[in-house]
């Protein structure tokens, strides 16, 4: 009995031992476990995404609109009745994401962004026709609540009815864009998963191309080291233009940007053009833009050559089927 | 209705002050508006209050500047009712007071019952604030701005705008992000509701970084943590407000009454005593450094304790000994001349020094600068950060532009308009001038200049396309600009590519270009202070001297 008061009892005894054991062999078993599952750390596999967003053509219907005139947003009703209307490109219960160009902190009158009042218009017309939801956004280079801000887009939009969308670090998805040289990419997810897709850039100058058209406009839809793409400036835009293939590219050329782009700041730097230019095709309004304003033909923007011959569109905008009309 | 208990109010009024103090700092910060289009963007609440009801701020700008800068002059609504008052600052209204009251109401190990007496007894070492005041009041004198180290506010807005927010932000986010990529729709929702509640009062819409933030953070702590040991030590022994506020506090005419024959010593008065400014029978009341918290009239069972108007009993005072005050003048004395004749501020600029748009000259800047971080919290593109050495010793905590994390928007002087002191000039965006022809007449805010290291560029050293920082120059004619050259790649075949080049007439360093650069770890461009539009003698040009 002595013992007793020296050393735990048996019974307590094996129920220490018992609880220790379980412990251990608990311990053992997540180690080998975990010894299993170990794994070199990769980034995560990306995404499938919705590629292409165009509708059918329509024979009848003339593929590029040049439109004159003084009010902006009656422009943009005008472009779009020519091609058909808005009905034919947005269905009802459509989900459209609107891309302007608001990369920049300035002002509309800077013409560094794109015109707040057509984008309110495209935004009209979207809702009008039936769509469901309207989202404005883009991957700004400028701190991105000042360029929304400043831009009036974010007013114009809203006032509209469509959802605005900042670029919200956390809202970034790794994509497998499938291009020639762009493969995983960080893609702003708003753009991924839209039934339909309206690319409203602004003609500007740009000091690397000569000129930043509707196809360049895509690289505000990506995150990640965007700032690595001038290397490969030519297939990367046509990776992206692949990428995404617009409904419809509607030109802001209301304002243009003749130089210092595509940042500009100098009111001196802004023509008054009062031109809108819209079309189903991505590759004939840019085309189209480069040699009406800054005279560039197709050899000194090889990404046209390079995006035609990958079947987004025509080279030769002389033979696409245009309407020109001067409203004032 | 019967008004709530004296210290009742006092604790509304710690709420009240604390919580205006956070909105002001959480709103220090550009949000943007979807329904507004104005391009003149500022702050719609007055984030810089409490900078400007701060009279050592205001003194130490009276001092360095010889003037007093906007609003500052808002100060002696503090200071005039301490004259007759007390030092009530404190004790209803100072946020780091009732930061440092909240934790020194906490249950420590190290003060209970007799060590909670002993540490709540007035100290000797109670007086080191008034030493620290007047060594900072001299140096501000002869034309420093370290008063910021220690005043509260700079201190408060220092630590929490740049490290305590930061991190709550970042942890914020984890939590977040792992509730919105759960596997289930539930907690997934939960989060995003959270997210947008979060969204719109606390989180930050980029995650900000500041260099040094933990530094800042853990000294924070560390001040918050000695009231565990000693009440507010903070507030008796170290802050040169409170110091400032003891000092004109002297002839005030509320003051305690202790009645003497209601006193049975039981010494209840001291357990919450927050100024250790002996309430207790027996002894002198030490009147400046009372918080005028009410604890000891509350707490007194025999109502012996009352505060009355013009009291007629004897006070202790500051209890400032002689030596002690002409060591702190000297010490005063001494601090600038020791620090500016190290290199650095006169012989040896570093080269890195840029500071933010509308900062006077550096010997100004130095003065008038009080380190509190509001320009550095504001910034929309964290783009500023406190110094750590590259404005010497004295410049410590002083905003620094570090275009790598952040570079200066073009049409932002955000920073300008919270500067409290005029360190940062308020400027206008018209004024900055960045959004003109900047070689023009007017004469454009210059930060420093753009240099290229063509070892590292790509179409200079890789035969590659690139320009990345002409496209995001921001001036117009663009600072930097390019030359079609024919250069020859790896292969041998000769290749056309566009090499960038610098003109200094047009840069403003605004470091876009830098911050731009697809060279990821060390920029093929950068920014140096040469040419910065505020210095006289950092210049490159010579036409640029003129103007």
């Amino acid at each position: 009995m002595e013992n007793e008061n020296i050393t735990l009892s048996r019974r307590d005894a094996m129920i220490k031992l018992l609880r220790v054991a379980g412990v251990g062999a608990g311990a053992a078993g997540v180690g080998l476990w975990l010894s299993r599952h170990s794994f070199r750390p990769e980034i995560a596999l990306a995404t499938a995404a919705k590629r292409g967003h165009t509708v059918p053509e329509n024979p009848a219907l003339p593929e590029m609109a040049i439109i004159q005139g003084d009010d902006p947003a009656r422009l943009v009703r005008q472009a779009v009745d020519e091609l058909g209307g808005m009905r034919r490109f947005v269905s009802r219960g459509d989900v459209v994401l609107v891309k302007p160009n608001i990369g920049w902190d300035r002002t509309p009158e800077q013409a560094a962004n794109t015109n707040p009042d057509v984008v309110g218009e495209i935004v009209r017309q979207c809702l009008g026709a039936g769509a469901k939801r309207v989202i404005v956004t883009d991957v700004s280079c400028n701190e991105s609540r000042r360029c929304f801000q400043r831009s009036g887009i974010a007013q114009a939009a809203q006032g509209a009815g469509a959802e605005i969308i900042l670029p919200d670090p956390s809202r970034f998805k790794d994509v497998d864009l499938k291009g020639e040289v762009l493969r995983e990419w960080q893609v702003f997810d708003p753009f991924l998963n839209v039934d339909k897709v309206i690319n409203v850039p602004i003609a500007k100058h740009h000091g690397l191309t000569g000129a930043t058209l509707g196809m360049k406009n895509w690289y505000g839809m990506l995150g990640g080291q965007r700032n690595q793409l001038h290397q490969k400036i030519h297939e990367s835009l046509v990776d992206l233009a692949d990428f995404v293939r617009p409904t419809l590219t509607i030109m802001d050329c209301y304002r243009i940007l003749l130089r210092n782009g595509p940042t500009g700041g100098n009111l001196d730097d802004v023509l008054l053009k009062k031109t809108l230019v819209a079309s189903t095709d991505p590759v004939a309004v840019d085309a189209y833009v480069a040699k009406a304003y800054w005279n560039l033909e197709a050899d000194a923007l090889p990404y046209l050559k390079l995006a035609a011959a990958r079947g987004l569109g025509k080279l030769e905008f002389e033979k696409v089927r245009t309407q020109i009309k001067n409203l004032s | 209705m019967r008004l709530p208990k004296p210290t009742r109010l006092r604790l509304y009024s710690q709420i009240f002050f604390f919580s205006l103090f956070l909105f002001f700092l959480l709103r220090t910060e550009f949000r943007g508006s979807f329904r507004e289009s104005s391009s003149e963007i500022r702050l719609p609440y007055p984030v810089g209050f409490f900078f400007q009801i701060d009279p050592l701020v205001g003194l130490s700008n009276a001092l360095t500047g010889h003037g007093l800068y906007r609003g500052l002059l808002w100060c002696l609504v503090i200071l005039i009712p301490t004259m007759f008052l007390g030092r009530f600052f404190c004790g209803w209204i100072c946020p780091l007071g009732s930061i440092n009251h909240f934790f020194g109401n906490l249950k420590s190990e190290r003060k209970r019952g007799k060590q909670l007496l002993e540490s709540n007894r007035y100290k000797r070492w109670q007086t080191a604030k008034y030493y620290i005041l007047i060594a900072v009041l001299v140096a501000a004198l002869l034309g420093t701005g370290m008063v910021g180290w220690l005043d509260p506010f700079s201190f408060l807005v220092r630590s929490m705008g740049l490290s305590v927010l930061p991190t709550t932000n970042y942890a914020l986010q984890a939590g977040l992000g792992a509730l919105e990529h759960s596997r289930f729709e539930v907690v997934q929702s939960v989060g995003g509701v959270l997210h947008f509640i979060l969204g719109a009062t606390l989180l930050n819409f980029k995650q900000p970084y500041f260099r040094d933030g933990v530094w800042l953070g853990l000294l924070f702590l560390f001040i918050l943590a000695l009231n565990f040991r000693i009440t507010r030590f903070w507030c008796r022994a170290l802050c040169p407000l409170g110091a400032l506020l003891g000092i004109v506090s002297r002839w005030s005419i509320l003051g305690l009454v202790k009645k003497p024959e209601h006193c049975n010593d039981c010494n209840r008065c001291l357990l919450r005593c927050q100024g250790g400014d002996d309430p207790i029978g027996g002894v002198p009341w030490h009147q400046p450094e009372c918080h005028l918290c009410l604890n000891c009239v509350d707490e007194c069972p025999e109502r012996g304790l009352e505060f009355k108007f013009f009291p007629a009993q004897k006070t202790a005072g500051t209890n400032l000994q002689r030596r002690k005050v002409l060591t702190g003048l000297a010490a005063g004395a001494a601090l600038l001349p020791v620090m500016r004749s190290t290199p650095g501020f006169a012989a040896e600029r570093h080269e890195r020094l840029l500071r933010p748009p509308g900062a006077v000259d550096e010997e100004f800047f130095l003065s008038r600068c009080i380190r509190c971080g509001e320009c550095m919290k504001v910034c929309p593109n964290n783009a500023l950060h406190p110094a750590l050495t590259e404005a010497g010793v004295e410049g410590l905590w002083t905003p620094i532009l570090v275009p790598r994390i952040g570079y200066c928007e073009t049409s932002c002087v955000l920073c300008s308009q919270v500067c409290p002191t005029g360190a940062i000039w308020e400027i206008t965006a018209k004024e900055k001038g960045w959004s003109v022809d900047v070689s023009s007449a007017a004469k454009p805010v210059r930060l420093g200049t753009a240099f290229y290291d063509r070892g590292r560029c790509l179409p200079w050293a890789m035969a590659t396309d690139c320009i990345v920082c002409e496209e995001w120059c921001p001036t117009s004619p663009k600072a930097i600009y390019l030359r079609p050259t024919e250069v020859i790649d790896a292969e041998g075949n000769i290749k056309q590519v566009k090499q960038p080049y610098l003109d200094p007439s047009h840069c403003v360093g605004c470091g876009a270009c830098e911050h731009a650069c697809p060279v990821q770890d060390r920029p093929a461009v950068y920014v140096t202070s040469v040419g910065e539009s505020r210095s006289r003698s950092n210049q490159i040009l010579l036409n640029r001297r003129k103007s």
